[in-house]
């Protein structure tokens, strides 16, 4: 339905996806954005406020303000969004599991701002059937969660008719592994999920349904296969609208528009030679704006030295001026579709569409959505993609520059710097958001909350909406912490299946990795049993990607693995090492919050007497952190440029013979 | 100073309970190297010696895959501990029988407080070369037994496994899927060992759960083949915790049923589990020259001895006896 006139086209929404250290932080670094250019705020929350825990619970220390902004309470909301208007901004917030939580406190904030909630604009991603499959920032079951997003489509339809009450991510299945053809078919049955969940709610008439299908929008990733991708955003459209035309009879074709935002790439971003990451950044921007029918709404860009560790404010910068270029200097914008009447785009667009209706009619069969996340199809569908993806990565068959071709380099001067080229988080900032939260608890009216937190329970238990106890939480001084509480009392917590196919099916094959096994097999019989390993995954970060195709790979150098999915205590991570009798450990974590955990996990293996067990570990990790990780008994350390696999296995072979002093390779 | 671990001082601390003990002495039951195999015959002598055989329950669960065994066990877990008792977990995955490699994944599902110390979760893979469970899981069971009240063995599969468990657990059950009618039709046309305990996991599916229910008790319920036991058919949702308690109550009733003759029971599962190695060791001509099973069984029925010091000697005996053949 685009318009093929040449009135020129209105610029995306420009937005940086961030949020760091604290509600004030944040609030200045937001500020700073707008008055650069920036036209909408995208809110990156903090990993404890994404999966319901107060900053002083022991599961959130040492990510208290690390990957976003904690918010407590109606306190730092506040904060967050001192002297931004809200009734005249546009605010997208990553936020799922808790998502009806900071949606209230988002509603409690503006009413004290004086504005009118129902005036409210902006997004809440509400998508926690990805969570499952990839992030990991889920809580409940499947079934409640399920509840919870229907609540709030229900709510804001009702009473804040331009909220964008869901945003169903197909990003993360990308990043998870994920085809053009999964990414399609996957965020397509999720949105048919939700939408019939709503449906079959009773909570929205049937007169009004068409509104409700009308405010699903979408949240997409897009690679550098550029061309590929402006193909897949465009089959996108096209079966968006033939499923809200034919599954929900939606007559008006406005509200049966594909609407999307845009985060491009992060897992092809580089650590080795970070400055190319700008031009993968700039060509995957063309992927979602080349073709008018099928452009984004909204786009935030990642930095250019993600991979590196947190971007400084200078590198968002950079960031948003590409978004600038593109929309105010070159000429796209002054066109009709480029593409329309291609038959090369016309004949890609139809394959994919091929491929989608094919997998969303399997899932389907098999139950839906939900169904097929509970069961682990999808799960599995998505590692054995991603295993494909590195396998192709590993033997040359996909070519990244400056990793696994063209590696020659000279010294970049970006990187030389005294900071490293990354930000560095205030370390005092999780101590003052504890203290600052024990002093908003003191000073609030306890009956208040009490009478708050039964409404909510009796609403949790029953059908009514979960939002107005919600936003009375949020008025009376509710936690974070607390109102989740509540709910997983009601609802209780869920493990997800981690999508690893424990069939015994070994895969992998190639000299590399038959030296391995055979070494691997070799230091089993020097030791007098197979070589056992366990890939932990401590903290709160859900990025499970990494530790699986670990324990994958691990499993087929002939390891045996023992992999327990995510969000881990030490004190978990260090029994299982024990009861499991394991030769090596090795840990995955991405949040930045490393050297806490690694501590941490240090003294609960030295209480047990394992302080002598190696560990390695993986992830995000800056090398000034990595000579302390070293220094402190770390036996090795593997960051995102460690591409080879086989590799990493030889190196956890060579570490157990060292603890077992057996001689090692050559 | 690290802890002692010779086979006497092991065997104590294992039985005073220490977890540190008993992740030690699993680990050493798992080493083959020869010393290895002649400390873990002493410390399985001492605890035999202890009647560790005469204590505790075993018992197996198995079923086909995707079936919830391992909720259903995280659920029965916190059942035991509520009652006060002392848990251990042995649970089999398989392996791959070309790499070796194996992804143990039944941790992931079964939640224990990491406060909690009466729990212990030791995981195993098949390592194809005994049939459906590693050779490692009766001398495991021993030392598992001897630090807890339960023991549960846990595998997935039909076919193979459920016979090897069979001849292991003091109690077996089968979790049985609604809906899926293959083990049902396996365990009604007798392919199946008929287990103790049958349960019908995910009674939340409604209507199929019920049916696949009067379907087993149909065909299934009655006295079973031991004698003196009618076949509990049971219903439970792990998800939802209902029927745990009942399912907790009839193995508790079956550990009663079976007092009398539980040693007996388990000196003769031994022997099946030494004939069982002999004859992948050996094949039937080596278990010939021991005058075959019949007599091997009867033989050693009457033995007091470690299940790896007779492992050994009966290796020695056949190979001298196939050397003299020559």
């Amino acid at each position: 339905m685009s318009e093929q006139g040449t009135e020129r086209d209105r610029p995306w929404l420009m937005r940086t996806y961030s949020g760091h250290s604290s509600a004030r932080a944040s609030n200045e670094l937001y500020r700073t954005n707008l008055s650069k250019g920036q036209t909408g705020l995208s809110v990156a929350f903090d990993l404890p406020t994404q999966t319901g825990y107060d900053s002083d619970h022991p599961l959130a220390r040492g990510e208290v303000g690390k990957v976003g902004v904690p918010i407590d309470h109606i306190g730092d909301m506040a904060i967050l969004f001192d002297q931004i208007p809200l009734d005249r901004m546009n605010t997208s917030m990553t936020i799922n599991a808790t998502a009806p939580w900071l949606l209230a406190l988002y509603i409690a904030v503006a009413e004290k701002q004086g504005a009118d909630p129902s005036a409210l604009q902006g997004t809440t991603q509400n998508d926690v059937l990805k969570e499952y499959l990839s992030r990991g920032t889920y809580i409940f079951p499947p079934e409640p969660s399920v509840r919870l997003t229907t609540d709030l489509i229900a709510y804001t339809v009702d009473n804040i008719p331009k909220w964008n009450p869901t945003n169903v991510c197909s990003y993360h299945l990308q990043e998870a592994g994920a085809t053009p053809t999964q990414e399609l078919a996957y965020a397509l049955s999720t949105a048919i999920e939700i939408l019939d969940a709503v449906r079959d709610s009773g909570q929205v008439g049937e007169e009004r349904f068409e509104e409700v299908v009308g405010r699903i929008s979408f949240f997409v990733n897009a690679g550098i296969r550029f061309v590929e991708e402006t193909c897949k955003l465009r089959a996108f459209v096209r079966m968006w609208d033939e499923i809200t035309a034919r599954r929900y009879g939606v007559q008006n074709p406005k509200l049966r528009r594909f609407r999307y935002g845009v985060q491009v790439n992060s897992l092809g971003l580089t650590e080795s030679q970070p400055e190319n990451n700008v031009q993968r950044i700039v060509l995957e921007m063309l992927g979602v704006t080349l073709s008018r029918g099928a452009r984004a709404r909204a786009i935030q860009l990642p930095a250019w030295n993600e991979a590196l560790g947190l971007p400084r404010p200078w590198d968002q910068q950079w960031a948003l001026r590409m978004q600038q270029v593109l929309a105010f200097e070159t000429d796209l914008l002054e066109y009709g579709d480029l593409l329309d009447g291609s038959p090369v785009v016309e004949a890609k667009v139809q394959s994919l569409i091929d491929g989608a209706r094919e997998e969303m009619a399997r899932i389907e069969d098999l139950g839906g959505m939900v169904a097929c996340i509970d069961n682990g199809h999808v799960k599995r569908e998505l590692v054995q993609s991603h295993t494909a993806r590195i396998r192709a990565i590993e033997n040359g068959d996909l070519q990244i520059v400056g990793v696994n071709c063209f590696k020659q380099t000279a010294d970049s001067p970006l990187t030389s710097e005294d900071d490293s080229g990354i930000l560095k988080v205030d370390e005092g900032a999780e101590r003052e958001q504890v203290a600052a939260l024990e002093r908003f608890r003191a000073q609030r009216n306890q009956g208040e909350v009490d009478a708050a937190l039964a409404d909510l329970r009796a609403a949790a238990t029953g059908s009514t909406n979960i939002m107005p106890a919600s936003i009375a939480c949020a008025r009376a001084g509710v936690t974070t912490g607390e109102w989740s509480q509540v709910l997983r009392d009601v609802f209780g917590e869920y493990r997800a299946p981690t999508g690893v196919d424990f069939s015994g099916k070994a895969g992998g094959s190639g000299d590399a990795l038959a030296a391995v096994r055979e070494r691997v097999h070799a230091t089993g019989e020097a030791v007098g049993r197979p070589l056992r390993l366990l890939i932990g995954k401590p903290g709160l970060d859900g990025h499970s990607n990494g530790a699986e195709q670990i324990a994958v790979k691990a499993r087929d150098a002939g390891f045996e693995v023992v992999y327990e999915g995510i969000r881990l205590t030490p004190a978990q991570i260090a029994r299982a090492a024990q009861e499991e009798g394991v030769h090596l450990i090795g840990l995955s974590v991405l949040s930045g919050s490393h050297m806490e955990l690694v501590e941490d996990i240090y003294c609960e293996l030295e209480q047990l007497g394992l302080g002598h067990l190696p560990l390695v570990v993986g992830g995000i990790i800056p090398q000034e952190d990595e000579q302390v990780l070293r220094k402190r008994g770390v036996a090795d350390v593997f960051t995102p440029k460690d591409i080879d696999m086989n590799t990493i296995m030889a190196r956890m072979v060579e570490i157990i013979r060292d603890s077992h002093g057996l001689d090692s390779a050559a | 100073m690290p802890p002692d671990t010779a086979p006497a001082t092991l065997a104590q601390r294992l039985l005073a309970g220490e977890r540190g003990a008993l992740a030690e002495a699993l680990n050493q039951l798992d080493d083959q190297r020869s010393a290895a195999i002649e400390r873990s015959g002493a410390l399985l002598a001492a605890l035999l010696a202890d009647g560790v055989l005469s204590r505790g329950h075993l018992i197996g669960i198995t079923g086909p895959p995707g079936v919830g065994k391992s909720t259903l066990s995280s659920a029965l877990i916190a059942t035991w501990r509520r009652r006060g008792l002392r848990v251990g977990v042995l649970a089999v995955d398989p392996s791959s029988p070309v790499t070796g490699g194996a992804l143990l994944g039944d941790r992931l599902r079964m939640q224990v407080d990491p406060a909690d110390d009466g729990v212990f979760i030791r995981s195993l893979s098949s390592r194809g070369e005994f049939g459906g469970l590693s050779a490692e899981v009766w001398p495991m069971s021993i030392a598992m037994l001897a630090a807890n009240d339960v023991v549960l063995i846990e595998t997935v599969g039909v076919g193979q496994r459920e016979i090897d468990i069979a001849h292991s657990a003091d109690t077996t059950c089968f979790v049985a899927q609604p809906g899926s009618g293959d083990s049902i039709q396996f365990l009604k046309a007798g392919i199946l060992e008929v287990p103790h305990v049958l349960v019908v996991n995910k009674s939340d599916m409604g209507e199929t759960a019920r049916r696949a229910h009067s379907e087993l008790l149909g065909a299934l319920a009655g006295e079973h083949a031991d004698g003196g036991w009618d076949i509990p058919v049971l219903l439970a949702s792990a998800s939802r915790g209902e029927g745990i308690e009942a399912l907790a109550d009839a193995f508790a009733a079956h550990r009663e049923q079976i007092a009398p003759d539980l040693e007996a029971r388990r000196r003769r599962h031994q022997a099946h589990w030494l004939e069982k190695r002999l004859l992948a060791d050996f094949g039937q001509r080596g278990l010939d020259r021991l005058g075959g099973s019949e007599a091997l069984l009867a033989r050693l029925n009457a033995k007091t001895a470690d299940p790896l010091s007779e492992y050994r000697a009966l290796c020695a005996e056949i190979t001298n006896a196939l050397q003299q053949d020559q």
